[in-house]
């Protein structure tokens, strides 16, 4: 259901002549990337740069019991090696939890281990020489000593007494557990015709940006000011964090964030290495850059998804779901990632499943242990793609227990377009969705009943093909109830300014952040349509804390509807701004006069009065032959919270089209379907590509992406020849349709649209391959669906 | 190690330096020549970033010394941006939003190009599997195919 907003005229600032919003038009930063001229971390040097390459550790748990450094430092090139003891003076430790996720408990962190490492990649020394490559010759030299420790690496057996505790003095490895009851869950899957159960397994993935991270610290002593070049989603939390834990003021930290080599999430975070590299600029006063290599990456970067999760549903014979419930169990690696922890992916799964439908009964358990692994924390879509396999799982079990159609019982429990608002059984409120609208579109857009027929007709020559849909919500826009509330220095409000230059274009500093989803493209549209310039006046700075207002950045899917509200409302007070100086210079009244293609119109009949350049040149050069008392404001700075609503929800539905071939267990997508409600769209173009490329991330860990550990915490495929993502050649085409619900929070009406494709994809993908399977009376509920799982649930292997 | 001397041409500009035997062929292209369009993904062949042109084939510049280079023609993203050789290409990446963070970028361009020199008219097919050694992690690769497909059917129009 699309909804009319109910005042209009809230909205007539994006429907001006000219207007850039809702339609397709190229990024403005494209041409530096595609000829080679941008400018990412790994691109930089500066002056006296020397490099940082870490010794890490091979064991998942072990005792350091010595560390001799000598050939190294004799070694050519090396400026010198730093151990854990030697760069604590510098900089402090940092435990990862937040006040609002009650009994969250983890272990003080050190960017370089001191006596212990606790998984296998830990940073254990820094080698610092005039060359990466010297650095390496160098950590070569260094002999460490080691006394290894039992590792916990089973997440089913980390809270056994007869497990070892990874950090004593916090009595246990249960890091977090969260309880949610909600409704008569007894009595309803007392009162359902059938139950069904099944447990869910997430193999443990990563986000593999295809530009490692990398940073440039630059502490400059004379000024006693470091600047951090960095690729970065949140320029302001590195700045506080970083002046935090080195003791310094934040306005003595400036983060400089240019071109990003991918994010997903994983450039969100705090990292050791990097909180290290900081510190080594201002041990050694030069710039220190540190670029992680592969190895490193799939080591160090955070991994996700690690989850067990136990699910039952209860249905009645007419589809009526009755209630839900899990239990989940994740494993986070040995410490609780900072500042936004390793709790929240476990407690958006308790949040999320079940949402999609109208059942108040939900009860969930979540578990959140230490082990000796890698560390996890929020990438792309936290923890829907988890709630979402768990919930759509479900559904299409309870479907195939009653002998229902999976289209059938989703439209006779999805939560009614016209029920809104409303809040989920987690306590989660709904302003807007459209499942239902959703769902018919996706229905016609595949042609549903078709596919259904050319399946039976397939199967009859013995070719196995699948249809799988997943119904979903996502968490988008968040408000202060992500981490401000908990206490982390996390924005959630972010900030435009917008100045009109002498020559009449315009110069915009945001506080988002660019690491290709189009920032800088929809912030241009925003504010080109709405003071009435064309886009190519309109130049966004973006990334620099020293530069751009104070802001959250761009993760949890709230560049556009947060940042993108800020850049609208800057725009209207600076077009006010320049149609009152034009009233005084036209001898009119600012109500009489429009700004339209760059110049200053009559309302009435549309006459060019001045343009803009003209109007900036008399502001700047001639403001002497301005009325008395007329002082020109041509620079404007507004901010945008959502204050009404915690997140902004959206929702969607995805299908997948898939054939398994029973002989060798391979996948072959064939095809693949979207409809989601991200509210306004500003760039239909772009709304799509984050579509697109979010669902081919969720693909991946449908079918090949998993970080693959042994018993002893060896991460064994730390490669991207033995790790696989989704190549050109394995991917379907996705189509993609929106259903628009503007959220009435903002005048924009933009919800989030980035994590949506990742959020169901897996779960599209799994329930398609047990359709095709259901022939054979097997159920398969773990991904990645390898040829190896599907080949064992067959039987054939 | 001693550094040994080698000559070569990189975008039709004669180099004429020592390198260290061990040296790659990116890290010579990026840190020696300051041509940063290349970029390093994996170091280990697999993500296909670092693609450039050697004596007009396309090459993992990773995995191959700068010393294999002597006597050669490099080709990298710069050079094939600046002759305008691949500006139907771009123009046709742009329009589509064939990219997002770019990093991927340029090396997808080259192995584009290159099979539009092979294969004037690909299918799509033809085109996912030509660039299966070319990982990008944003576009989902659907925007890519299209371009690639759009460039490929303009140029066919504008031949003779």
């Amino acid at each position: 259901m699309t909804r009319t907003p109910e005042n209009r005229d809230a909205f007539s600032v994006l429907d001006r002549p000219n207007s850039y919003i809702g339609k397709t038009v190229p990024r403005p930063n494209l041409d530096r990337l595609m000829q080679g001229r941008g400018q990412y971390v790994s691109d930089i040097e500066l002056p006296r740069m020397a490099h940082v390459v870490f010794l890490r550790s091979p064991y998942a748990h072990a005792k350091i019991t010595g560390i001799d450094a000598a050939a190294a430092k004799r070694m050519p090139g090396v400026i010198a090696v730093v151990t854990g003891q030697e760069i604590a003076p510098v900089i402090t430790p940092w435990v990862g939890v937040l006040s609002h996720l009650k009994g969250l408990k983890s272990a003080p962190q050190s960017a370089i281990a001191v006596d212990r490492v606790c998984w296998q990649g830990e940073a254990v020394a820094a080698i610092i020489a005039t060359s990466r490559a010297a650095a390496e010759d160098a950590a070569e030299h260094i002999s460490v000593a080691y006394e290894e420790l039992d590792a916990v690496t089973d997440m089913q057996t980390a809270l056994d007494p007869t497990t070892s505790v990874i950090h004593p003095a916090l009595g246990d490895n249960l890091a977090f557990e969260r309880n949610h009851d909600a409704g008569t869950v007894d009595a309803a899957f007392a009162a359902s015709d059938e139950v069904v159960e099944a447990e869910f397994i997430f193999g443990r993935h990563t986000g593999v940006t295809l530009e490692p991270r990398s940073v440039v610290a630059d502490w400059n002593s004379a000024e006693g000011r470091l600047t951090i070049y960095q690729g970065t989603q949140a320029p302001h939390m590195v700045q506080n964090i970083a002046a935090l834990h080195l003791g310094l003021q934040e306005s003595q930290v400036r983060v400089v964030c240019k071109d990003v080599g991918g994010s997903f999430g994983i450039k969100v975070h705090i990292y050791a290495d990097e909180m290290a590299t900081y510190a080594l600029s201002k041990l050694l006063r030069r710039p220190v850059k540190f670029v992680a290599d592969r190895v490193e990456s799939f080591n160090t970067d955070i991994h996700a998804r690690d989850h067990r999760c136990k699910g039952k549903i209860g249905v009645k014979c007419d589809g009526t779901i009755t209630a839900f419930e899990i239990d989940d169990l994740t494993g986070i690696g040995p410490y609780s990632m900072y500042p936004r922890t390793s709790a929240i992916e476990a407690n958006q799964v308790v949040n999320l499943v079940g949402g999609p439908y109208a059942t108040k009964n939900y009860r969930a358990r979540a578990r959140v242990v230490f082990q000796n692994k890698n560390v996890m924390c929020q990438y792309r879509a936290v923890g829907h793609p988890i709630a979402c396999s768990v919930t759509e799982g479900l559904v299409d079990l309870a479907a195939m227990k009653i002998g229902m159609d999976p289209v059938e019982i989703r439209r006779r429990n999805l939560i009614a377009d016209d029920a809104y608002p409303c809040a989920s059984p987690s306590g989660l409120r709904f302003e807007q969705l459209s499942h239902h609208a959703a769902l018919a579109k996706l229905i016609k857009m595949m042609d549903y009943d078709a596919l259904r027929a050319e399946q039976t007709t397939l199967r009859a020559r013995n070719i196995h093909r699948g249809i799988g849909i997943a119904s979903f919500i996502e968490v988008t826009n968040p408000s202060a109830a992500f981490y401000g509330v908990g206490g982390a220095k996390i924005s959630s409000q972010d900030g435009v300014a917008v100045r009109l230059d002498a020559q009449g274009a315009v110069v915009c500093q945001t506080s988002i952040t660019e690491q290709g989803q189009g920032s800088e493209s929809l912030t241009a549209q925003i504010v080109g349509s709405v003071l009435g310039v064309s886009m190519d006046r309109v130049r966004v700075i973006l990334g620099d804390t020293d530069n751009t207002p104070y802001g959250g950045g761009t993760w949890a899917s709230r560049g556009a509807g947060i940042g993108g509200e800020a850049a609208l409302q800057a725009t209207k007070v600076l077009r006010k701004n320049i149609l009152d100086v034009a009233a005084a210079i036209l001898q009119s009244s600012s109500g009489e006069l429009d700004i339209v293609n760059n110049n200053v119109v009559n309302v009435s009949d549309s006459a060019p009065r001045i343009e803009l350049s003209e109007l900036a040149r008399i502001v700047y050069f001639r403001p002497d032959t301005l009325p008395p008392g007329i002082q020109a404001e041509l620079m404007a700075t507004r901010h945008f919270v959502p204050r009404e609503y915690p997140f902004a929800f959206t929702n969607g539905v995805q299908a997948s089209w898939l054939e398994v071939d029973t002989d060798t267990g391979f996948v072959k997508l064939l095809k693949h379907w979207v409809v989601e409600d991200c509210g306004t769209i500003i760039n239909p173009q772009l709304v799509d590509e984050q579509i697109r490329g979010g669902v081919v991330q969720g693909l991946g860990a449908a079918l090949f992406e998993k970080c693959i550990y042994d018993e002893r915490g060896q991460l064994t495929n730390a490669n991207l020849a033995d790790y696989l993502v989704p190549m050109s050649g394995e991917m379907p085409d996705i189509d993609v349709g929106h259903v628009v619900s503007p959220t009435l929070e903002s005048e924009l009406g933009a919800k989030g649209a980035g994590e949506a494709g990742t959020a169901g994809a897996a779960a599209a993908v799994t329930n398609a391959v047990n359709d095709a399977l259901s022939p054979f009376g097997t159920i398969i509920t773990e991904i990645p669906l390898t040829p190896q799982i599907i080949l064992t649930a067959l039987g054939r292997i | 190690m001693t550094p040994v001397p080698i000559f070569l041409e990189v975008n039709g500009e004669r180099i004429d330096t020592h390198v260290l035997p061990r040296l790659n062929l990116a890290d010579f292209l990026r840190e020696h020549l300051k041509l940063t369009g290349t970029h390093v993904g994996c170091e280990h062949g697999v993500c296909g970033a670092c693609t450039v042109r050697l004596n007009g084939e396309i090459v993992r510049s990773c995995l191959i010394l700068a010393v294999q280079a002597h006597e050669g023609s490099v080709e990298t993203i710069e050079g094939l941006s600046d002759s305008g050789e691949i500006a139907d290409l771009q123009a046709a990446f742009r329009d589509r939003n064939a990219l997002q963070c770019g990093f991927c970028t340029p090396a997808m361009l080259m192995a584009a190009q290159d099979l539009l020199k092979q294969n004037p008219e690909p299918d799509r097919e033809e085109i996912r599997e030509h660039l299966s050694g070319n990982y990008c992690r944003c576009t989902g690769y659907q925007a890519i195919i299209d371009a690639i497909e759009t460039t490929a059917r303009l140029r066919a129009e504008r031949a003779p």
